[in-house]
């Protein structure tokens, strides 16, 4: 049994309100990232973080930002680790950091049914003039391995302008590799999708 | 859970990240449209990602990366194939990051030293493996030229797809079934962009396959080159 102390909770919640390097309307409790504190001391302390995507370079970033908060809180060693399991999801952003993210302009990730990628959108080629699978926001690879599991149908990825849910997949790589590019159809306004992972 | 780290695997999976990371680098610049060059350069981010993870569990990152001779590296020859025009590039996409996909999915369901690794890189590496499905779909699929010149990557790299299922020691693999599952999937995505899964030989002394082994292409050597010069030239160089 790992018990927290009170100093824990206190170092943990500091180094939960470093904002974000690349999102910084979020902070890094917003995101699920920082993991856990363990004292190493009275004046030491080791942090384990997890990276959002295994090469996220801003990870050396919130390691130090990380430090500094800690420094000035009077610890004199700070260790930040770096750990990998469990692995983050999309999932550990937590209900605050969803509604900052949408207000921002950056659709939030939806919550994940069976993994995958989802609602990626093929546009008509030589041989169909559109996906067989349905109307706008359903999943092209349906035949494929990759997205085989995800089940039922997918919810639509909301435009985080308008509201509308009649938007459409431009690339599925954007500004970060967490994001894909989208179009809103109704208010014809480009935006970021967080993409589950 | 193994004691000892299973250092021939590590720098296997570890070069197959790294070189292809540097491959789709390059395309940094050069990529027919925008979007298509951050998608890219994303892959290649994540790739990169794995590369240190990995290389790092069989030494220090950047003396592997940097300072290995060519026959040092154990890649897959299929990786350190150049981008070739647009088509190539999709090609060796697809048929690596399926290959990496099953392989990921695998050893995350295990409890080895990359369980923890896969487990996370898995979801990665299936937005690869849809972004190069969609483009086979879409080139396949498109105008008489894309298709045919879709057809003619796919052949060219054939050859090199049989060296992905040779067992790699130190990894807990039911390779058989990776690899039959591997040709349904392709051969499924192929039918779907109207191509045809290629016939010729895979694997044999006449055909390619031995970059675990240490032998590479001769495309490689310039390409380990151009990647190590500067740490060469400037040991310790940062910025």
């Amino acid at each position: 049994m790992v018990t927290t102390t009170a100093l824990e909770a206190e170092l943990l919640r500091l180094a939960g309100s470093v904002p974000d390097p690349e999102l910084p309307v979020l902070t890094l409790e917003d995101l699920g990232v920082v993991r856990a504190v363990h004292l190493r001391g009275a004046d030491a302390v080791e942090v384990e973080l997890t990276p959002t995507y295994t090469g996220c370079p801003a990870v050396e970033a919130m390691s130090r930002d990380i430090e500094r908060v800690l420094r000035e809180h009077g610890m004199r060693e700070v260790a930040v680790r770096t750990v990998l399991s469990p692995a983050w999801s999309t999932d550990d952003i937590t209900p605050e950091g969803r509604r900052k993210l949408r207000e921002s302009g950056i659709a939030p990730p939806r919550v994940r049914a069976a993994g995958g990628p989802v609602s990626l959108a093929l546009g008509p080629t030589r041989t169909r003039s559109s996906h067989p699978s349905g109307p706008a926001g359903t999943d092209p690879a349906a035949g494929s391995a990759v997205s085989r599991a995800a089940t039922g149908p997918v919810e639509p990825v909301a435009c985080p302008h308008c509201g509308s849910a009649d938007t459409e997949l431009l690339s599925r790589f954007s500004s970060t590799a967490c994001k894909a590019l989208r179009r809103c159809r109704a208010c014809e306004n480009p935006f970021d999708h967080f993409k589950e992972v | 859970m193994t004691a000892t780290v299973p250092t021939t695997a590590a720098l296997a999976l570890g070069d197959d990240a790294l070189v292809l990371s540097h491959r789709l680098a390059e395309w940094t610049g050069h990529a027919p449209v925008l979007e298509e060059e951050v998608a890219l350069v994303n892959i290649a981010l994540d790739l990169l990602g794995q590369a240190r993870f990995l290389l790092s569990m069989a030494g220090d990152e950047d003396e592997l990366a940097y300072l290995r001779e060519e026959r040092a590296f154990t890649n897959l020859q299929l990786v350190e194939q150049p981008n070739g025009d647009f088509a190539h590039t999709i090609a060796r996409q697809l048929y690596f990051s399926a290959y990496q996909h099953l392989l990921y999915g695998q050893l995350a369901d295990g409890d080895g030293p990359f369980a923890p690794l896969a487990i996370k890189a898995v979801h990665e590496v299936a937005y690869h493996r849809d972004h190069a499905e969609q483009w086979t779909l879409r080139l396949g699929d498109g105008t008489d030229v894309s298709h045919e010149r879709m057809q003619r990557a796919c052949e060219a790299l054939w050859r090199f797809t049989g060296e992905m299922f040779q067992p790699v020691e130190g990894l807990d693999v039911d390779w058989a079934a990776l690899e039959a599952t591997w040709l349904d999937t392709v051969g499924d995505v192929l039918r779907r962009a109207t191509l045809t899964l290629p016939e010729g030989p895979r694997r044999g002394a006449w055909s390619a396959g031995a970059g675990r082994q240490g032998l590479h292409t001769e495309p490689f050597g310039r390409m380990l080159a151009e990647m190590q010069h500067l740490h060469r030239s400037h040991p310790g160089a940062s910025w």
